[in-house]
């Protein structure tokens, strides 16, 4: 075993575990009123509903070395990274209910999550997260800051033109950047092998001449090392770095894909890489906790979120004209 | 023989005939392939023709839009998707610099028979950067036809006529009438349509209810806003004439100005944004051609200038709908 404490091992496991019955609990109320004829602007969360169970290690193997003055930048599936970047999840929470104390008063959803507070800020568009995280690289330079900035993209985000180019400027410029590569194999319904030149996204660092790692997030421990080294070394004015992660996909690219495109064994080799159930293992099998430990820690975090729902559940709506506020600051 | 088909098998049917009636008609997109189509557009087209006629792409739009302008430089006639109109700021450079004036930079010289096709339109809760409604922006630069279908009939036909034109073509689809079953749909917008190929002129609007009092103007989803509009003032005494563009780009200034001249009065209603748009581009037409008709002065609803907002009560404040309509018309009458 690697050089972490159990104290930190199982801080991961928490975070890890909130962010499994955060995802599964919004994936069930989803559905409520989008029955007997799925109806996608229906029920409690209308819209489009992209989770994230089964990559919880990327983002909490990555964020527990960040502090609240470092950034990340992320796309539409970012729940995870949102959780364990510290936002507010009571405000997040009542965003993606279109409530009005959500981050944004329920403009923006879930898709477009910002919490200045912690530096944490994501987007719709696939391949936008790249530039904005070298961007926050940039302003650490020019302020003479330690903080550092982390693009998170999906493996499909890799083949835009914005990972390229952000790639290269962070590199030539030796910005304090951490490029994240959530591989979970399917860019919506296609899959890696089909988009990509290169089995590795990871590979490509060596064109711009910055280290790249890949590394299986069936273990977050392994994400945790890797992610430890390029943080400190982005904190140290060493200059960027490329991690692709492995992870797994449980559910659909959003709510309500039936996934025709995807083979069950695809399927179910992502539920037998499941990190949380592969931690949950190595913390009986250390004796770091009793099943009955894990299990209270378990019931406090249920307890958690289930309050956090209820608080988002009960909330008001906005009212409508204030649709035409904040499209500047100060008003026109 | 016609049948009633939902708009996106329309358009499925549509490529499929035409790929079936020429070999350099081929597909490229993002899940165009084993999904059909995230808007259901190419529904069975990779079973039929097979993975070199229909090419799921890496997200990678500046490659294959830029690579359809190519492949169209060689004789080709590529049709390329692009999810939602919102996610073309990432390739725009090809659009507007590339394929839209390659024609005329070369004189005329230079063949760019290219579509483009794309989803439209909120009332779903998709928020900013997946309910925009863009077509304007397309409209607006010189060199692209801009197709905006309102119904599976002219979906087909003009789809078919999109990929027989020997210019760019960009087609544009709303969700909220493609009849996916998953997303809310007019019942209306899934009419009669022939098995047969046929073709529908661009820049020929059509008048989808007569009336004596006021012209509304409209295109897409909103075509049906205003007709349900038409129905409830008809009660009050109040005739609707609805006009349903079909194409921006060529404008069917004709068929708009004959119906101002009846009416009197002109109401523009539009899902894209108010200003610098349609809107004002129509009542601009009518004010330069036909401005001793008007009876009162010209009004328009649109997108009041702000991103489409998620939450629901939000979202709906900022969309045109049957009742605004209504509201406004009893104000011009």
């Amino acid at each position: 075993m690697p050089d972490i404490s159990e104290q930190t091992l199982l801080s991961l496991y928490k975070t890890m575990f909130k962010i499994r019955y955060y995802e599964e609990t919004l994936g069930k109320i989803y559905y409520e009123g989008k029955s007997p004829i799925f109806d996608i602007s229906a029920g409690p969360i209308p819209g489009e509903l992209h989770l994230s169970s089964g990559q919880e290690s990327s983002a909490v193997g990555v964020c527990v070395h960040l502090k609240p003055e470092d950034a990340v930048v992320g796309t539409h599936r970012i729940h995870h990274f949102a959780i364990a970047k510290g936002v507010d999840l009571k405000a997040m929470t009542a965003e993606i209910f279109g409530k009005r104390t959500g981050l944004s008063a329920g403009k923006g959803g879930h898709m477009h999550l910002f919490d200045p507070k912690v530096n944490f800020s994501c987007s719709g568009i696939v391949g936008a997260s790249f530039p904005q995280a070298v961007g926050v690289g940039i302003a650490a330079r020019q302020q003479g800051a330690d903080y550092v900035a982390v693009a998170v993209g999906g493996e499909g985000a890799a083949n835009q033109g914005t990972f390229h180019e952000s790639l290269n400027l962070a590199a030539l410029w030796k910005l304090p950047v951490i490029f994240v590569i959530e591989d979970n194999s399917w860019a919506v319904s296609v899959p890696k092998d089909k988009t990509t030149s290169l089995s590795r996204n990871s590979e490509r660092a060596k064109a711009y001449g910055i280290p790249g790692v890949y590394v299986d997030g069936k273990d977050v421990v392994a994400v945790y090392e890797v992610a430890k080294e390029a943080v400190e070394r982005a904190r140290n004015g060493e200059g960027p770095s490329l991690i692709e992660v492995k992870v797994y996909r449980l559910r659909g690219h959003f709510e309500g894909d039936a996934q025709v495109y995807r083979p069950k064994e695809d399927l179910e080799q992502a539920m037998a890489n499941d990190p949380v159930k592969y931690l949950e293992n190595q913390i009986l099998s250390r004796n770091l906790q009793s099943e009955q430990e894990l299990k209270e820690l378990q019931n406090d975090i249920i307890a958690e979120i289930d309050e956090i729902i209820e608080y988002a559940r009960q909330s008001e709506y906005p009212e409508p004209q204030e649709a035409l506020e904040n499209v500047f600051i100060g008003g026109d | 023989m016609a049948r009633k088909l939902p708009m996106y098998m329309a358009i499925a049917e549509a490529i499929s005939q035409e790929m079936e009636r020429d070999s350099s008609v081929f597909v490229m997109g993002e899940d165009i392939g084993a999904y059909g189509g995230i808007f259901g557009a190419t529904t069975g087209l990779l079973d039929k023709f097979g993975p070199d006629r229909v090419k799921d792409t890496p997200i990678s739009e500046s490659a294959f839009i830029g690579g359809a302008l190519g492949a169209a430089s060689k004789g080709m006639r590529p049709i390329v998707e692009l999810m939602f109109v919102d996610f073309f700021g990432v390739t725009m450079d090809q659009i507007y610099n590339h394929i839209a004036k390659v024609t005329y930079m070369s004189n005329g010289n230079v063949k760019v028979p290219v579509v483009i096709m794309t989803a439209i339109g909120a009332g779903y809760s998709d928020a900013a950067q997946h309910s925009q409604t863009l077509y304007g922006i397309f409209a607006h630069v010189p060199g692209l036809k801009v197709v905006v279908p309102s119904n599976s009939y002219d979906a087909k036909g003009l789809m078919i006529s999109a990929i027989r034109d020997d210019n760019p073509v960009m087609y544009f689809f709303h969700k909220g009438l493609q009849g996916l079953g998953w997303m809310p749909s007019p019942e209306e917008a899934a009419v009669e349509v022939p098995e047969e190929p046929y073709t529908i002129p661009f820049g020929k609007a059509k008048i989808v209810r007569e009336g004596n009092d006021v012209s509304v103007v409209t295109a897409s989803r909103m075509v049906y806003e205003a007709l349900w509009a038409a129905e409830e003032l008809e009660k009050d005494g109040v005739n609707v004439e609805v006009i349903d563009l079909r194409t921006l780009v060529p404008l069917d200034k004709e068929t708009i100005l004959n119906s101002v001249a009846k009416t009197g009065r002109l109401l523009v209603v539009d899902e894209d944004y108010l200003s610098y748009g349609l809107t004002g581009e129509i009542i601009a037409l009518v004010a330069e051609n036909a401005l001793s008709s008007l009876k009162a002065p010209p009004r328009r609803i649109a997108v009041p200038d702000v991103p489409l907002p998620y939450s629901r009560p939000l979202e709906k404040f900022v969309l045109p709908s049957k009742e605004k309509i209504v509201k406004l018309v009893k104000e011009m009458m």
